[in-house]
């Protein structure tokens, strides 16, 4: 495949020297000639000086025949229209365009651009994977009551999987109010609702009990 | 009528004014509050802190209610992803945008952005004065 990178920074270096070992023709565009330099010694003549987003730079380089163009500049505008520029003026089957405000994903996908890609969502969705989230969630807290209503995670982990709500050895002055399996109806627990893992809990508890609450609830 | 300019430098201050001055609804919008030294003393307008590429200050502009948007920033792809918000995220009935480059700006012309070039518009205002 033809694939012409916009974008000789970091990321559109990197990924030129991934797509030529797996065989593609790369081509890159970068504004700042120094940077065009250091590549062209780097790995082999690949990258063209001049702004990805001009329709004159994009005839001289032949993006007419190109099967992609990706465009990694830093800047969310200069990627939008580089994309537009290519896919609307020289009919390039696919666009991808690096993102990094992510409320910009909804606007390029309407605005034609193919696929967005956005480190800081990449980012988010690992952190959500990788490291478990804090069981207990503070969802309300009614300062003057003395009281909070919190969101409890059944982790993998917990005890509580298996158990019915009465043998739960929950604080007295907390209750359940409400479990929502991850694939079922949100219901009313009764004293003999079965606890699942991923179970999420919302419950009503008192400041000082939230420690024996979460024990309860999602203890090892 | 409403209308919401991006940009205040040289010519975004002088259209502000000018559509001021008619009577029209105008708010300015830039990312330098330094730049609202260009409007007039006169200006009834509002002038207001935000990047028009930001749906959110789009918003406290008051783009859900503009009858015309106006891109007059200094970068040709600021001011086209500006003008494309304003027309298919908010719908507004004109958007009106600089282009720089005279080839973007036919293309965004036949997509649908009223997209004028200064530099066709300079150079052919140039010449005809030479010929003349």
């Amino acid at each position: 495949m033809y694939i012409i990178v916009v974008g000789g920074g970091r990321v559109g270096y990197y990924l030129a020297r991934a797509l030529l070992d797996e065989g593609h023709e790369v081509l890159i565009l970068e504004k700042n000639a120094r940077f065009c330099e250091i590549i062209n010694e780097e790995i082999g003549s690949v990258c063209v000086h001049g702004d990805g987003c001009e329709a004159a730079t994009l005839t001289d380089v032949g993006t007419g025949r190109a099967d992609m163009l990706v465009a990694v500049t830093g800047d969310d505008e200069d990627n939008l229209v580089a994309c537009q520029v290519a896919k609307y003026k020289f009919n390039v089957p696919r666009t991808i365009a690096r993102i990094r405000n992510p409320q910009n994903e909804a606007i390029f996908k309407k605005l034609g651009v193919d696929v967005t890609v956005s480190t800081t969502n990449i980012i988010l969705e690992a952190i959500e994977k990788e490291v478990p989230t804090h069981p207990l969630t503070h969802l309300l807290t009614l300062s003057d009551k003395g009281l909070e209503i919190v969101e409890v995670r059944i982790p993998p982990t917990s005890t509580a999987i298996g158990k019915l709500v009465k043998e739960l050895s929950l604080p007295k002055g907390s209750r359940l109010a409400l479990i929502i399996p991850r694939d079922r109806k949100p219901r009313m627990p009764t004293p003999s609702t079965v606890l699942h893992e991923g179970d999420q809990i919302i419950a009503l508890t008192t400041p000082e009990l939230e420690g024996a609450l979460r024990a309860a609830l999602a203890g090892t | 009528m409403k209308i919401v300019i991006m940009g205040c430098g040289r010519v975004g201050a002088q259209l502000g004014g000018l559509l001021d001055a008619d009577g029209h609804d105008v708010t300015i919008l830039d990312v330098d509050a330094y730049s609202f030294r260009r409007l007039s003393s006169t200006f009834g307008g509002t002038a207001l802190l935000g990047n028009g590429v930001d749906e959110a200050a789009l918003k406290r502009a008051g783009i859900e209610e503009a009858d015309v948007f106006v891109a007059l920033t200094q970068g040709d792809n600021r001011n086209v992803m500006a003008a494309q918000i304003a027309k298919h995220i908010f719908n507004v009935p004109r958007v009106i945008c600089r282009i720089y480059d005279p080839l973007r700006q036919e293309l965004y012309d036949t997509l649908g952005i009223e997209a004028f070039s200064p530099t066709t518009i300079f150079a052919q205002l140039v010449k005809e004065k030479i010929e003349r």
